[in-house]
């Protein structure tokens, strides 16, 4: 396929919209999600809506997407709600209540998928699609529903702003403004459940995991605001799916679900190196500069003190011979703050000499104050 | 049955530790990479199972711990969130090259994700002359391997799950008891694969030890009592899914969620029953010695 008439391919407008969507909420949910600590709860819901799925068409009797949403909505609530008694009730951690509830209810899931293959009901083929997405099976009923659902989220979102900011960042101080704390949790979870339902179909249960965490991870290296890391998401969500549902259409036959992740993953990992301030690449350029700056003020401090002691002597202090302190030395003098010359010595060979220039004294000055200070 | 209860033994003991180090997301994580290596090592020595399969799987299991740990240390992200974004990835590696290189492989990713402990009998080997399904034999090998380990390093293992600084200040190299004991546990993931499927096998990991872990504070009762509930949850989820005609890896991971309820609400000491009555008693107490102050 050309690159221009894919543009006019029916599955694939379908497809890249779903997708765009798909990235929209998942990665402005998602945000809240990966701040909250609960990144590993998408992974949670998703598995635990497998079920609901089951039941759903179980329910309809078809692949209805209204019954499915409903029923994967409320198996994968049930879910989150018994993990919080797990964890609240019991003595267990957090990630073995996650674990428990992640594969009962996939457990559950996988029985009522076998027993409605054993019902031998004509409809049920495109079921096993929630498993690993099916992009391609996407509709424009479908594309119109999930733009409804982002519509609703993004409002509530909107909408609860400010609460679920306090709420996220500081909920002990909420609760004593009088929020009610426990019910915006309960919308932001759920809201994050309906993030994950929405992304079933196109990517899966597996992948959905990385569709909350991964653009949240790549904004938060870009912006230290809510907003601006909410928005930052959504934009690479949106990215990534588009990304992702392109390279499919193009390739033979690769499956959407994953490349979307990978390229969501690939911009985590650029985000990673290079996003200013909290970029790795930034990161150590700073400390590059930092062990530079720490050695000149070494050379220069050690030329003063000798200096001082062997006023007008010829031989000059010992220095590392390493490539490091020879460049730094090349540096200073490039800065006009050292001058070299080489002494007419008697014995073999004579080794470089260096001198304080009058500005070279001056900075000196001011770091053997800086040391003694410190 | 017997395939479902040695899964069960084998991953319960392991998941003992990885519950009480609070790392039970990683079997999540491990058992879905390793799909990775699985295909990987299909694709250079034309292998389904083996040895050769077991060490690469193995080594995919702690390439995801290790890039893991790599992401959680650069301090950008939490480890939850590490885990969540690196298993993923390497999923998706693992389907695309199924997708472009194995059409027509056994492991499809169905078998992956669900496996279906009934056709374990259809692929047999002959062990002495007796024809014994393959998943026995390497169940079975990853099951003396488990036991060995733990019981040769119990102490070891006690001492790394409990007090990791103490047992580095003793010399102990708890980083190498956590490599090994992930080592087994993605090696055992792949052994189960067949049998139970990837999400199943997070079932028997997780789900058997933090039951017994409600039921008890030993650490050897834990061991035995996880393997007890798998194997229990086994042999009731294989007899069900029989009745019901349904898929008996599902069941049996049903099972062992039906014994972690009862000792969520039943249990002798930590369950919510007994709290509740210890509380209730309490305050019956405090009421005594309140009235008998005035």
């Amino acid at each position: 396929m050309s690159w221009l008439s894919i543009l006019d391919d029916y599955t694939f407008q379908n497809v890249v919209m779903g997708a765009a969507l798909l990235g929209i909420i998942s990665g402005a949910l998602g945000s809240f999600a990966v701040l909250r600590g609960q990144s590993l709860l998408g992974d949670a819901i998703s598995h635990a809506a497998l079920p609901g799925v089951c039941l759903g068409f179980i329910v309809a009797g078809s692949r209805h997407m209204g019954s499915i949403i409903v029923g994967a909505m409320m198996t994968g609530g049930l879910a989150a709600l018994l993990m919080l008694a797990l964890t609240r009730l019991s003595r267990l951690k957090t990630d073995a209540a996650l674990g428990t509830c992640l594969s009962l209810f996939f457990a559950i899931g996988v029985v009522l998928l076998t027993y409605i293959q054993g019902t031998g009901n004509a409809s049920q083929g495109g079921l096993d699609a929630f498993l690993f997405g099916q992009a391609a099976a996407t509709l424009r009923s479908d594309v119109w529903f999930m733009g409804g659902i982002t519509l609703v989220a993004l409002t509530v979102l909107a909408a609860l702003w400010k609460q679920a900011k306090l709420v996220t960042f500081d909920a002990e101080f909420a609760r004593t403004l009088g929020m009610p704390v426990t019910l915006i949790d309960v919308m932001l979870t759920t809201m994050i459940t309906l993030a994950v339902v929405v992304g079933l179909q196109m990517v899966g249960v597996v992948l959905m995991a990385a569709m909350v965490v991964a653009p949240a991870v790549a904004a938060r290296q870009w912006s230290r605001h809510l907003g601006g890391m909410v928005v930052i998401a959504a934009g690479v969500g949106v990215v990534s799916g588009v990304t992702g549902a392109t390279i499919s259409t193009l390739g033979r036959g690769l499956a959407t679900g994953p490349l979307i992740v990978l390229s969501a993953s690939a911009i985590v990992l650029v985000s990673l190196a290079l996003a200013p301030g909290r970029g790795i690449l930034w990161e150590s350029l700073r400390l590059v500069r930092q062990r530079w700056t720490l050695h000149k003020h070494q050379i220069l401090y050690v030329l003063y003190q000798t200096r001082l002691e062997q006023e007008e002597s010829e031989r000059s202090p010992w220095l590392g011979r390493s490539a490091f302190t020879a460049f730094a030395l090349y540096r200073l003098k490039r800065q006009g703050l050292l001058t070299a010359f080489r002494p007419e010595a008697a014995a073999g060979k004579p080794a470089r000499q260096w001198r304080l220039t009058p500005e070279g004294v001056r900075e000196a000055k001011q770091v053997t104050a800086m040391f003694h200070a410190a | 049955m017997l395939v479902g209860a040695m899964v069960g033994i084998a991953s319960s003991l392991l998941g003992t530790f990885l519950v009480l180090r609070g790392n039970s997301m990683l079997s999540d994580a491990i058992s879905h990479s390793i799909v990775l290596g699985i295909v990987v090592v299909w694709m250079l020595t034309h292998h389904q199972s083996g040895p050769v399969q077991l060490v690469g799987a193995a080594l995919t299991g702690l390439l995801t711990v290790f890039l893991t740990e790599l992401l959680a240390s650069s301090r950008r992200m939490k480890q939850d969130a590490a885990i969540g974004l690196v298993f993923p990835a390497l999923f998706s590696i693992g389907v695309l090259l199924l997708n472009v290189y194995a059409h027509d492989v056994h492991i499809d990713t169905h078998t992956v994700l669900l496996g279906e402990i009934g056709f374990v009998w259809l692929d047999t080997v002959s062990v002495l002359g007796y024809h014994v399904p393959q998943a026995l034999v390497s169940m079975s090998i990853m099951l003396t391997l488990n036991l060995l380990f733990i019981a040769l390093f119990f102490k070891e293992l006690k001492l790394s799950t409990f007090d990791p600084a103490l047992a580095k200040a003793l010399g102990f190299a708890p980083g190498v008891m956590f490599y090994a004991l992930l080592m087994l546990t993605s090696s055992t993931a792949v052994a189960a694969f067949d049998a139970v499927g990837a999400v199943l096998f997070i079932a028997f990991a997780i789900v058997p030890p933090a039951a017994a872990y409600l039921l008890t504070d030993r650490l050897w009762l834990m061991l035995v009592l996880g393997a007890v509930i798998s194997v229990a949850a086994s042999i009731s989820g294989y007899f069900i899914a029989v009745h019901w005609d349904v898929s008996i890896g599902g069941t049996m991971a049903m099972m062992t969620g039906a014994f972690l309820l009862l000792a969520f609400i039943a249990g002798p000491r930590y369950g919510v029953v007994s709290q509740r009555l210890r509380r209730q008693r309490a305050r019956g107490l405090a009421d005594v010695s309140e009235s008998a102050l005035y």
